[in-house]
């Protein structure tokens, strides 16, 4: 510890802290440009000048180690100079557009002219202008604004990996430009508006919508991945407007993929905003009465075991729990899946079906093995922790299969089962790596655990790891990497079928009427089953109803995710569901009202504490004896995602389709890879 | 007694000094240029409309009356798409002119607005641009008159 004075203020810092931080932890506030707590340290946009004594000029706080015994002052008139100073610089070329600045009312420059600056310009000269540079459909440049304090090239050499942004030419003719003047082949690329203290780069969706102090914040959670990453979204009366990233360490840290930025256009597209009936193969709209009398009339027909339900990637866990009891209790029906392949899943314990390591605890790991998963597409801010991790512990990272970039370096293994099997026989090197790294970690994929070989991959390895005490208490190094956001929830509720056969008979035509609760994503060739589909968007599912009920999207329902840890949170409404539509769970229970008379809850406090029962009450569940655990020699394929189109939201969304196409005429060019 | 013919004086002055009141409606008294009346939006010489959807009006409002929605027109330039103004709520403050940095907002000198319905007050920005194209000399010659006390 060092003893240190902020202001006449005595305190005890650690080493290796910079003088701006110990003055932070004394609570006196240092203006600033280029400092950013997550990016190495530039020092080069001067604003966090302070005085040191026995130096004779004022030293950049940001850029300069404590030393014990120093004696720090930020209120001096001294200092008070410089900054004005250092102000009147950055404005010296900075154009005075901000009534017409996207930034404006957030903009760090705006507050800190403000508070720090002086009133009036004495540069007479004319002003620099840079010409606008070509970012992507995301990103919107207007480089004059540009106070070069490099945070965005530092993030993307940094946190996103791909250096594609830079400076080009020194002093008044520095340039931040991505050189060819292409788009940022990254998933995290959007992250830099956000770090962009000035209107040098902003959102080009969310261009000139609104102003910061018009919209309505809620913080909530993200649906688009299992990552559960915490957001901000802003609306703008029933319109989303933007999603932001929210602080929380333990998960996305302050960074969030672009898919969760910008697919929230998705929301006001192609929204079912009344019942339809499907009549000649169109769809006629109907009064809910209507609706649910039909569907009644058909269930009263139909023998319960002619009746299947698929929930969906984005069903809430309320939602989930509703549906269950509605299958079992009031429908009297077995077959409700949530899967949407016949995954390997073992419900016997809560840790086979979680990513037990936890996403921060990646950045401690020192080997880490991936098999039949490409997080960079699947969990994009687990991907940007295993970057972080590569970087500070240089972790040894090995994949089964060549995914192309994953922004780090990796060695690629032979991608069939029996170099599976030769790992955990202990019979190759990796086998021993794996033995003597303290915190490894294996990360299984959806993909691996779709093979016919999948019980024999993930219990063998769990037996490795459980004989060389890699699974204790303290470290869990199984984990599996979901992609749905609903997963976790879906097995922590026990939704999958105990037969595992649902979706076999969906394919033979078995079933005479299917819910398809906010299910898009499995295609289902239709012959003369009834298809209900409830949901918020016309997509594939309601494309094949025959009945559409409107549902709420994530943002207009309360609503509890669990994420890929095993985290569970909570998705607050922001908004609320367009036309008639009506929040899943009321859809749900008054389904259940309509066919029994009297529904299965009062109210949502009720379903909530029927769900907190359900899950505590840890059920025991067989189902896993119905998968072979036998070892067949096959090939372990990492199945493609479509990244920009992975579900209804992203698929509706205008910015997604966009990104989708520039992503996918790079691949023509051959450039990369 | 010197009070009475004191008085009385006053009144034979005022007989002969013309009168204070006027016929209304054909005769209008004196308006400062400072007069906040009905509002107008006002365009450029060139025929461009000023306002470029700031909000600063909208935010520093005190009766909420100013509703703005903006987006990017087709050459990219930053313009409203609505600008409603609810002449009911308006409080005719004035800060609304003073917040504005293109002096795109103005209040000019026509105070004869009164309608039959309230609906008519609920301006729109198509009403307010043909209030500003009316009234553009009148409101130039204010701003130029009250240029030196800003």
């Amino acid at each position: 510890m060092l003893k240190v004075k902020v202001n006449d203020i005595d305190i005890e810092v650690e080493e290796g802290l910079t003088v701006l931080q110990a003055c932070e932890i004394a609570g006196a506030e240092i203006p600033r440009f280029c400092y950013h707590e997550k990016l190495s340290i530039a020092g080069n946009c001067r604003m966090c000048l302070v005085e040191i004594e026995k130096s004779k000029k004022p030293v950049a706080s940001c850029a300069m180690p404590v030393a014990d015994g120093m004696n720090i002052k930020t209120n001096t008139e001294l200092v008070e100079k410089a900054r004005k100073g250092v102000m009147e610089f950055l404005l010296a070329n900075h154009p005075l557009d901000c009534p017409v600045c996207d930034q404006g009312g957030e903009c760090d420059l705006q507050d800190q002219s403000m508070f720090y600056g002086i009133d009036k310009s004495r540069f007479k000269e004319n002003k620099r202008f840079v010409p606008e540079k070509y970012m992507g459909p995301l990103i919107k440049t207007q480089m004059t604004r540009c106070i070069h304090c490099t945070r965005c090239v530092r993030f993307a050499t940094e946190v996103a990996g791909v250096p594609e942004i830079g400076a080009i030419g020194r002093g008044e003719d520095m340039q931040i430009t991505t050189y060819l003047e292409k788009a940022m082949e990254s998933e995290l690329s959007a992250n830099v508006i956000d770090l962009c203290p000035v209107g040098a780069l902003t959102s080009k969706p969310y261009v000139f919508e609104a102003r910061p102090w018009e919209l309505k914040k809620t913080e909530t959670v993200d649906v688009m991945d299992a990552v559960g990453s915490n957001i901000r979204v802003d609306t703008y009366g029933w319109e989303v407007k933007r999603i932001l990233p929210k602080i929380n360490e333990d998960i996305n840290e302050e960074w969030i993929s672009d898919k969760t930025r910008y697919a929230c256009d998705g929301l006001k597209y192609q929204r079912l905003d009344a019942p339809y009936i499907k009549k000649k193969n169109n769809f006629k709209k109907i009064s809910w009465q209507d609706a649910l009398q039909i569907l009644k009339d058909k269930i009263n027909v139909t023998k319960p075991e002619k009746i299947a339900g698929l929930t969906g990637d984005l069903t809430n866990m309320e939602t989930l729990f509703a549906c269950k009891e509605l299958f079992h209790k009031v429908l009297k029906s077995k077959n409700l899946e949530s899967r949407e392949k016949n995954i390997y899943i073992n419900l016997n314990d809560r840790k086979n079906y979680l990513f037990n390591s936890e996403i921060k605890g990646i950045e401690k790991s020192d080997l880490i093995l991936l098999i039949g998963t490409n997080p960079r597409y699947e969990a994009t801010m687990l991907n940007a922790r295993i970057r972080k991790s590569f970087l500070k512990n240089n972790t040894e990272i090995f994949s089964l299969e060549d995914l192309g970039d994953l922004t780090y370096n990796y060695k690629v293994l032979s991608n069939t089962t029996e170099e599976v099997k030769k790992i955990i026989e202990n019979n190759c090197d990796i086998s021993s790596k794996i033995k003597n790294a303290k915190y490894p970690l294996v990360i299984f994929g959806e993909s691996a655990l779709t093979m016919n070989s999948s019980k024999y991959m993930f219990e063998g390895f769990k037996k490795f790891l459980n004989e060389n005490n890699k699974i204790t208490e303290e470290w869990n190094s199984l984990n599996i990497l979901n992609t749905n956001a609903s997963a976790v929830g879906s097995y922590d509720l026990d939704i999958v079928c105990k037969t595992n056969e649902t979706l076999e008979k969906i394919d033979k035509n078995f079933f005479e009427i299917i819910f398809l609760i906010g299910q898009d994503n499995i295609s289902i060739s239709k012959k003369n089953e009834f298809i209900v589909y409830i949901g918020s968007h016309g997509d594939k599912g309601a494309e094949i109803a025959d009945l559409v009920l409107p549902g709420a999207a994530f943002t207009e329902q309360n609503g509890y995710f669990t994420n890929l840890e095993g985290k569970l949170q909570m998705a607050f409404k922001a908004s609320y569901p367009p036309g008639e539509a009506k929040e899943d769970w009321v859809i749900i229970n008054e389904i259940s009202k309509l066919i029994d008379g009297n529904g299965l809850f009062k109210d949502k406090n009720e379903l909530l504490t029927a769900m907190n029962n359900h899950i505590n009450s840890n059920k025991k569940n067989e189902f896993s004896n119905l998968f072979k655990e036998e070892y067949i020699n096959e090939k372990i394929l990492t199945l493609p995602i479509d990244y920009y189109h992975s579900n209804v939201i992203a698929r509706s969304s205008k910015t997604m389709n966009e990104c989708r196409n520039i992503r996918s005429k790079l691949k023509k060019t051959g450039t990369e890879g | 007694m010197f009070d009475f013919l004191r008085g009385l004086m006053i009144a034979i002055k005022e007989m002969f000094k013309p009168k204070k009141t006027i016929n209304y409606p054909f005769e209008k008294g004196k308006i400062s240029p400072r007069f906040r009346g009905e509002h107008a939006l006002r365009r450029y010489p060139n025929g461009e409309e000023r306002c470029i959807a700031c909000k600063l009006c909208e935010a520093v409002c005190p009766a909420q009356a100013i509703t703005i929605e903006s987006s990017e027109r087709e050459d990219g330039s930053r313009k409203t798409t609505r600008y409603d103004i609810d002449m009911l709520k308006c409080i005719y403050c004035g800060l609304c002119e003073e917040s504005c940095p293109v002096d795109a907002i103005v209040q000019g000198p026509n105070f004869e607005f009164a309608t039959e319905t309230r609906e008519e007050l609920y301006y729109t920005k198509e009403k307010l641009l043909e209030n500003g194209d009316r009234w553009e000399s009148v409101l130039a010659a204010n701003i130029k008159a009250d240029n030196p006390h800003r």
